[in-house]
């Protein structure tokens, strides 16, 4: 179905090539996983499939690209809509209406399909996919997971023979991740479209793959296979795969269910052991959030029955939480419960309606913004937002300056959060990691008592999100009580010492993470669902347990 | 036969609204009568409620009703400052501030009669109906349904207007986000230094969008045409400029009552055939379909034919009865109702009864999460609840 022969881009501003000497056939009604670190061509691979790169990009391409016998050299995007069916990144830059409905039949009218066709492969997408109950609704009020699935749906309509997405489900919090890639299984199997996918969050999707194609980046070869091939040596692994190399368990174990009945050893094992501390272990652990979150100590942040309310929405209704120095907090929810808006509150974002936010004993929407960050950092979910500057110096400068901080404090903390950071680079040209690091740096400056920080895993790779969970340690250990929305439970299980669930804008549940995750079907972390009902979450857990025993 | 049976629920095409709104704007904007014009705001305020849907646009009557008080204030109180003297009774003699020789012809202060103010209240009052006319439409029909209806030649900009006015809500979102972003660096989030530095995160922020809609529409197929001959598109390009700049005088003509009667309708109509005939060549490039067009039947005929009374009948007015449609606007009670524009007008709220209802949308706009294992099972359930919802929403309404 896709050929690609030898395949190399390159784009006009860099030097050097993004992909190389990629070599691969993809069967029809496979369903292909695309890895790699940020950076390493993933999406450019994708871009390839439809012909937006280079014809819409830009840049040079090497080699060939056919897709089901058409080469994507001589045929713009336009003239394989009919055959290549492209998902972007976010559903929502990618409406073209307003209304479930006209987005499905959109691609269609492009094509110019009958009338009659067009109708009645609407509304068989709308079964398919389950949109029936949406089919008028305004694409703005639908949830996460609907946009993405009226995305697929609006790609479905043209019939195409091969799906090419792009994380789609990096942005979505567990269950509504599950019902995309539900569907997703269901296209492959029941209609075998060819799906080509790229995906970061690789607990998610590795038991879907049928082959996956690892991209090293820097140079190196580029690798295909089956799941179980790649998995045995890729340096970006799901828990799972981890948790099973370190028992030594052949073949890989990939779905849970397989690595439960591989497990019951190392169940019995672990149950003659003593639990984990609950903090993990780690460097800069410290005494453990008990000492930490002692009685007498003044929480840092507060609040107290706070309700916010957008018009007749009720975003948070009567929240009460103290969080004490030392804490890791994972905030956690679907989308729309209310997290960031919590996390607002507590920055005076957003005035609440009623009750009362505190941050280190002071109501935040009365500080003036120049107090304010001496007192809460604030993370927000599209961390260039912060940034302005035309180099990391310059931004790193005018933090110093903000914070009333001694030149060059911000450059010292920069360096320790990412070592041999040029300062001379666009911060926009940063990646993800990166570009995460150097706001963090920005907000800390200030040193600041509190930090919040809102789905700061979207779009890290597995060694990025491992430096973050070190980081956060440290930064607790110091003395900051941390709060973390986000949907990722791996981190989460890895770094928090307690986890708060919201639902419609209440707290459900409170207590420290272990009791919560554990038995969990939508918050329990991979390691926690294969040793249920032990206490472990993580395999680093899992290996300091093991290395004390022996 | 079956006549009894009422028509079914269906949305009207939003050409025909829009036509309608057109026809007593005209009316509103061509009488100074008090009377007339909230008769105007009477009509179109009825028909309104009688068949604007639950969709999230049909709110927006409510907006230009207060945009259309705005008006007024400002130009009473325009009036009130700047306004040359009106001979009248005078309410309140103001203190009259001398300006300098190159002002001349402004007085600021000044006696206020009721003459005076009578006559800016009416001004307004007819800026505020013409406002409330385009609010109608707009509650009546979405106003993106209207572009996406446009002749297939003119589809591909019709689109491109969408997008841009999706655009809007997005930039402000923008904003907000950005400027939340300012406060969190330690910045001043107020004053005219954080505008300047929000425009530009907002500007990368509206590009980097656009190029994402653009290459998702190109992946959708979006300007995919077949190939034209040369003589085709000349043609094309001389019967588009001969039929606007007729319609453009045409609708001078009949907006600006003091015109020739030959620069009116006449113009007007030979620019539309025009116009319509350079579409038609234009759309021979165009290999797109549509998905579910409107139709225009009956109602829609209707519906657009009563917009049209309306201003026939002003017209008829301002021919028979000049003096009825610009009346002294002092005292109230004095002013005449001329027939022929009040029975015009009137006519105008037949939609609100002869037309279908809209249909109500299934599910409101409550959240409601689906099933996640099987997105094909129909749940007996969430449809129960989707009618309750709608239903409770209809109590509240």
């Amino acid at each position: 179905m896709i050929d690609l022969d030898r395949v190399g881009v390159t784009y006009p501003t860099d030097t050097a090539p993004c992909l190389w000497g990629l070599d691969l056939h993809i069967e029809e009604g496979e369903l292909c996983l695309v890895v790699g670190r940020t950076g390493s061509g993933k999406s450019t691979l994708l871009r390839t499939l439809n012909g937006l790169v280079p014809h819409f990009t830009g840049g040079t391409l090497h080699g060939r690209v056919t897709v089901d016998g058409r080469d994507t050299a001589t045929h713009p995007p336009r003239e394989l809509a009919d055959l290549v069916g492209m998902v972007a990144q976010d559903p929502r830059s990618a409406f073209v209406t307003d209304v479930v409905e006209d987005e499905l039949a959109y691609g269609m009218e492009s094509l110019g399909l009958a009338p009659e066709v067009m109708r009645r492969r609407v509304e068989e997408t709308l079964d398919l996919l389950g949109l029936v109950g949406l089919r008028s609704r305004a694409l703005d009020t639908l949830s996460g997971g609907e946009r993405q699935r009226v995305a697929i749906g609006s790609v479905l309509t043209a019939h195409p023979a091969v799906l090419v997405l792009d994380e789609p489900t990096s942005a979505l919090d567990p269950p509504a991740a599950e019902e995309v890639l539900a569907t997703l299984h269901r296209l492959v199997h029941d209609l075998g479209l060819t799906v080509v996918l790229a995906e970061h969050r690789l607990e998610r999707v590795v038991p879907f793959a049928d082959r996956i194609v690892h991209l090293p980046g820097d140079g190196a070869a580029i690798e295909v296979g089956t799941p179980a091939e790649i998995m045995a040596s890729s340096p970006i692994a799901p828990p799972i795969v981890e948790l099973g190399r370190l028992a030594g368990w052949t073949p890989l174990p990939l779905t849970i269910r397989d690595a439960r009945r591989g497990a019951s050893g190392l169940r019995h094992e672990l149950a003659q052991l003593p639990p984990p501390p609950r903090c993990g272990p780690g460097p800069g652990a410290g005494p453990g959030p008990e000492a930490a979150a002692a009685p007498d100590a003044a929480p840092v942040l507060r609040s107290g029955q706070l309700a916010v309310t957008y018009g007749h929405t009720v975003a948070l209704a009567g929240v009460d939480l103290a969080i004490a120095a030392g804490e890791i907090v994972a905030l956690m929810g679907r989308n729309g419960a209310g997290k960031s808006t919590l996390l607002q509150a507590w920055t005076g974002l957003t005035n609440p309606d009623a009750g009362s936010v505190a941050v280190a004993g002071e109501d935040p929407a009365r500080l003036r913004p120049a107090e304010l960050i001496r007192r809460v950092a604030l993370v927000p979910q599209e961390p260039a937002d912060l940034l302005y500057a035309e180099t990391v110096a310059a931004e790193c400068a005018a933090a110093d300056r903000d914070a009333g901080q001694s030149p060059g404090a911000c450059a010292r903390l920069l360096e320790r959060l990412v070592p041999g950071l040029d300062p001379d680079r666009h911060p926009r040209d940063l990646s993800e990691g990166q570009r995460l690091g150097l706001v963090l740096a920005i907000q800390l400056v200030g040193d600041p008592p509190a930090l919040l920080l809102d789905e700061p895993t979207r779009g890290l790779d597995y060694n990025a999100k491992h430096r973050l969970t070190g980081l956060l340690r440290e930064l607790a250990a110091q003395g900051r009580a941390i709060v973390l929305a986000t949907h990722d439970v791996e981190l989460a299980a890895a770094v928090s010492t307690r986890t708060v669930v919201l639902a419609d804008g209440e707290v459900v549940v409170d207590g420290p993470t272990p009791e919560v995750v554990v038995g969990s079907p939508a918050f329990a972390p991979q390691v926690a669902k294969i040793l249920a009902p032990l206490p472990w979450l993580t395999v680093d857990q899992v290996a300091s347990s093991l290395q004390a025993a022996s | 036969m079956n006549r009894s049976a009422p028509p079914l629920p269906r949305a009207l095409h939003p050409g025909a609204w829009w036509l309608w709104a057109l026809g007593l704007a005209t009316a509103a904007s061509r009488t100074t009568n008090p009377w007339l014009l909230l008769l105007v705001l009477a009509v179109a305020g009825h028909v309104v409620t009688a068949r604007r849907s639950d969709a999230p646009w049909a709110r927006s009557f409510a907006v230009f009703l207060k945009l259309g008080m705005v008006v007024i204030t400002i130009r009473v109180v325009a009036q009130t400052l700047f306004g040359a003297a009106v001979p009248g009774n005078v309410l309140v003699d103001l203190p009259e501030i001398d300006l300098p020789a190159w002002a001349a012809g402004v007085t600021l202060g000044g006696p206020i009669t009721d003459a005076a103010l009578a006559a800016a209240l009416v001004d307004g009052l007819r800026l505020a109906t013409v406002l409330a006319c385009i609010g109608a439409a707009n509650a009546l029909a979405n106003p993106k349904r209207l572009l996406a209806s446009v002749p297939a030649a003119l589809y591909e900009v019709g689109v491109a207007v969408v997008v841009a006015l999706s655009f809007a809500p997005s930039m402000v979102t923008a904003v907000q986000r950005i400027r939340a972003a300012r406060r969190l660096r330690g910045h001043p989030d107020r004053g005219l230094r954080s505008i300047v530095s929000v425009a530009m995160p907002v500007l990368e922020d509206a590009l980097e969008r656009s190029l994402a809609l653009a290459a998702a529409m190109d992946s959708r197929g979006y300007g995919r045409r077949a190939s034209v001959p040369v003589r085709t598109r000349r043609l094309t390009t001389t019967l588009t400029l001969a039929g606007l700049g007729a319609m453009l005088v045409g609708l001078y003509g009949l907006l600006d009552g003091t015109g020739p009667a030959a620069l009116g309708l006449p113009a007007l109509v030979a620019g539309i055939v025009v116009a319509a005939a350079a579409l038609r060549t234009a759309g021979a490039g165009v290999t797109r379909t549509r998905y579910r067009p409107d139709p225009w039947a009956g109602p829609e005929w209707l519906t657009s034919l009563a917009g049209a009374t309306a201003a026939i009948g002003t017209i008829v007015t301002s021919l028979l009865a000049p003096a009825a449609l610009e009346p002294v606007a002092w005292p109230l009670l004095a002013i005449p109702l001329p027939a022929a524009a009040t029975i015009g007008i009137l006519l105008a709220s037949l939609p609100a009864w002869l037309t279908p209802v809209p249909p109500r949308l299934a599910s409101g706009s409550a959240r409601r999460r689906h099933p996640a294992r099987s997105p094909m099972a129909t749940d007996p359930t969430s449809a129960v609840a989707a009618t309750t919802s709608a239903s409770s929403s209809e109590v509240a309404a």
